[in-house]
C-alpha cells in the first residue's frame, strides 16, 4: 500500500534567517556564520549546554531540528524506534575535516575528531529527542528532493518508520543551509502533502 | 516483495585482489596486519593492514587519473563484472557507493585550494567512478561512518525490492592515511598489538585499507544460490563517540533484520559480528546477542585478518560471510583467546564445518548507529 504522507512542519535556515513553515521567525545580519548560529540559539532561548561543544554542521542541524519540532510534533504519539532521521549533503564534514586536519601534526583532537563523520549531526538529533529509529546519511551533488520522497516514503511504506526528520544540511564556511522536513502519517492545519513539488518549495 | 540475489563480487585488500583468494588466505589464517614504521603516518610504529601501493595498481593509463581511493573501487568493481556468469545491463544499474572518508588523504598531499575541495568531494568521486563504467543513473553515496557498508547493502536490496532497478553495484572503500589514524590515535582506539575481538586482553582496534565490491539484482537466471534477505539500522540515541551500554538499539535492529528476512532467531546458523576489538563496542554486541538469544549462535570477527576496514567493512565482511554459507565453513576469529565480555556469547576459534542456511552480519559506529543485515540460502 502507497501511503499519503504529509510535510507537518518544516524548517528553513538560509542567508541569515530562520523560517519556519514558511514564516521567518529570526534574522540576523552577521557576515560570520558561527556568530549567526549562537545569535539564533540564543534568540530561541534553547537551553542546551552540548551545543557549544557541537562542530558547525551539527549546531546547524540540532538548531533546524530544534525548531521544527517546537510547536507542533506530539513525540509520545510515537515510540522512539519508530521515529527516524535521512539527511543529505553536499561536501559530507569537510569543513570539519579541514579543522581537524590543522591539528594532526601538533596535538590531533579527539573532540574533533569525532565531528568528521556527517552522520554526528542525526547522532545528535537523536540523543537530544531519544529518537531511536532508522537514520541514514547521503551524499549529493545537490539537494534531491526525488530521492528523498521516495526514500522515506519507502520507510513508511514497510513500516519501519511512523515519524521521519529528512532533508539537507550542508555547512561549508560561510555558505550553509539547513532544509529540514517532519514527516508523519497524519495530516495537520498546516500541514502540506509530502510530494517532490513541495519538497522543492520548502527548499528553495 | 521481490527477492534480492548476490549476483557478484569482489575483495581487494592486502591479503588478495580476488575474493577467493582473500577467502582461502583466510582459512590458513593469513592475516594483512603488521607492523608498520611510517613516519609519514605516525611518529610511533602502528599496526594495520595496509596495500604496499607500488604493487597494488596495473599501468591501465585510464585509470591514472584517478585517485588511490577511486582505484581502489574501479579496480574492485571491474573484478566483480568480470564474472562470466553476470551480464548485467549497466543501463538499469544503480551503483552505490559506500566511505567514510574517501579522498580525504589529498588534503596531506596537495596544496589547499576550492578545486581540491572539490576533488575531495565525495560525489566527484561517484561521478567520476560512475562515468568510467557508463553507467546511466546518478550514483548514491552513503557515508554513515562504520556501518556505511551494510547500510549501502540495505539500501541495495531495497531498491530492487520497490522494482526501481534490477541490479545494484555496492562498492566501498577507505584509504588510511595520517588523517585518520591520527584521529583514531587520538582517542586511544588504537590497538598496541594486533586486535583481539571479544577477548579479555582487547585494548582496539587496527585499521585496513581494502575495497569490496557485492553486486545485487532481482534475476535469478544470473543469482547465486545466497539472497540479502532482509535489515535494519537503528539509533542508540546515546552517545556520540561511544556505544549503547545496553545493546538494547543494535538488538533491535537485529530483530527487525530478521522479521524482514522471516527468520527468527532459531533459524540463525552463524553470526559475523562487528567485532572491532575495543572494550565497549564487543561489549555492547556481546549484550545485543544476548538479548535476542543468539548467545550460543557460532559468531565470528573479521577484524583480526584485514583490521577494520571502516566503509569497506561491512561489505567485505558480508562477502566472506557468505562465502561461508556457500563453503558451510565457519572462519575462526583472529586474535581471541578468553571470553572478555559479560555475556556468554559462542566465538568461533577453529575452522569450524557446519551448515549455515541463515548468517547474520552486524555493524556499528559513531554516531550512535547501528545495522544489521540477514543473508539466507535460496
Amino acid at each position: 500500500m502507497i501511503l499519503d504522507l504529509n510535510i507537518t512542519s518544516s524548517c528553513l535556515i538560509k542567508k541569515d534567517s530562520v523560517y519556519l513553515n514558511g514564516k521567518k521567525l529570526f534574522s540576523y545580519l552577521d557576515t560570520a556564520s558561527t556568530n549567526f548560529l549562537l545569535s539564533a540559539y540564543r534568540f530561541f532561548e534553547m537551553n542546551y549546554p552540548k551545543f557549544y561543544k557541537m562542530d558547525n554542521l551539527c549546531k546547524l542541524g540540532w538548531l533546524a531540528s530544534e525548531i521544527l519540532l517546537k510547536e507542533s510534533f506530539v513525540k509520545d504519539k510515537y515510540v522512539p524506534e519508530e521515529i527516524g532521521v535521512v539527511l543529505l549533503n553536499k561536501n559530507s564534514s569537510l569543513n570539519t575535516d579541514l579543522k581537524f586536519y590543522q591539528t594532526i601534526n601538533e596535538i590531533p583532537s579527539p573532540s574533533l575528531f569525532v565531528y568528521t563523520l556527517p552522520n554526528i549531526v542525526i547522532g545528535e538529533i537523536c540523543i537530544r529527542n531519544n529518537f531511536k529509529g532508522e537514520t541514514a546519511f547521503f551524499i549529493f551533488k545537490k539537494f534531491n528532493s526525488e530521492f528523498i520522497q521516495q526514500y522515506v516514503n519507502n520507510l513508511f511504506n514497510n513500516n519501519i518508520l511512523q515519524a521521519c526528520i529528512c532533508g539537507w544540511v550542508e555547512f561549508m564556511d560561510d555558505d550553509y543551509k539547513a532544509v529540514l522536513l517532519l514527516i508523519e502519517k497524519d495530516k495537520s492545519s498546516i500541514s502540506k502533502p509530502f510530494t517532490i513539488f513541495n519538497i522543492n518549495k520548502m527548499y528553495h | 516483495m521481490k527477492d534480492v540475489f548476490i549476483v557478484s563480487d569482489n575483495i581487494l585488500s592486502p591479503i588478495g585482489t580476488t575474493t577467493t583468494d582473500n577467502f582461502e588466505k583466510l582459512k590458513k589464517s593469513v592475516s594483512g596486519i603488521e607492523l608498520h614504521e611510517k613516519k609519514s603516518y605516525s611518529e610511533t610504529p602502528f599496526y594495520a593492514s595496509l596495500f604496499d601501493d607500488s604493487l597494488m595498481f596495473d599501468n591501465d593509463t585510464k585509470i591514472l587519473c584517478f585517485t588511490k581511493f577511486e582505484n581502489l573501487i574501479i579496480n574492485s568493481i571491474r573484478q566483480a563484472l568480470l564474472n562470466d556468469a553476470i551480464n548485467i545491463d549497466l543501463k538499469k544499474t544503480l551503483l552505490i557507493i559506500s566511505s567514510t572518508k574517501g579522498n580525504i588523504e589529498l588534503l596531506e598531499n596537495e596544496k589547499y585550494t576550492k578545486e581540491l575541495i572539490n576533488r575531495i568531494s565525495l560525489h566527484t568521486s561517484a561521478t567520476k567512478i560512475s562515468n568510467y563504467f557508463e553507467l546511466k543513473e546518478e550514483p548514491l553515496i552513503i557515508s554513515n561512518a562504520c556501518i556505511s557498508g551494510l547500510l549501502a547493502i540495505i539500501t541495495g536490496m531495497r531498491m530492487i525490492q520497490i522494482g526501481k532497478y534490477e541490479n545494484v553495484i555496492i562498492a566501498g572503500a577507505d584509504v588510511i592515511s595520517k588523517f585518520v589514524l591520527s584521529g583514531f590515535q587520538s582517542f586511544q582506539a588504537i590497538s598496541k598489538e594486533k586486535c583481539r575481538p571479544f577477548d579479555n586482553e582487547r585494548n582496539g582496534i587496527n585499521l585496513g585499507e581494502g575495497a569490496a565490491t557485492i553486486i545485487l539484482s532481482s534475476n535469478k537466471k544470473i543469482g547465486s544460490s545466497i539472497k540479502v534477505a532482509g535489515g535494519s539500522v537503528s539509533n542508540d540515541a546515546n552517545h556520540i563517540s561511544g556505544p549503547s551500554r545496553t545493546g538494547e538499539e543494535l538488538s533491535y535492529a537485529i530483530s527487525m533484520a530478521m522479521k524482514n528476512a522471516n527468520v527468527s532467531n532459531n533459524n540463525i546458523d552463524f553470526i559475523s559480528a562487528h567485532g572491532t576489538g575495543t572494550i565497549y563496542n564487543d561489549e555492547m554486541e556481546g549484550n545485543a546477542f544476548f538479548l535476542q538469544k543468539l548467545q550460543n549462535i557460532p559468531t565470528n570477527s573479521l577484524k583480526g585478518y584485514f583490521g577494520h576496514t571502516l566503509g569497506a567493512a561491512g561489505i567485505i565482511e558480508s562477502i566472506i560471510s557468505y562465502k561461508s554459507m556457500e563453503q558451510n565453513l565457519i572462519l575462526p576469529t583472529l586474535g581471541f583467546q578468553k571470553l572478555g565480555i559479560s555475556k556468554p556469547i559462542n566465538i568461533c576459534t577453529t575452522l569450524n564445518s557446519s551448515i549455515i542456511n541463515n548468517c547474520l552480519k552486524t555493524a556499528s559506529g559513531f554516531g550512535g548507529c547501528n545495522a544489521a543485515i540477514v543473508m539466507s540460502k535460496n
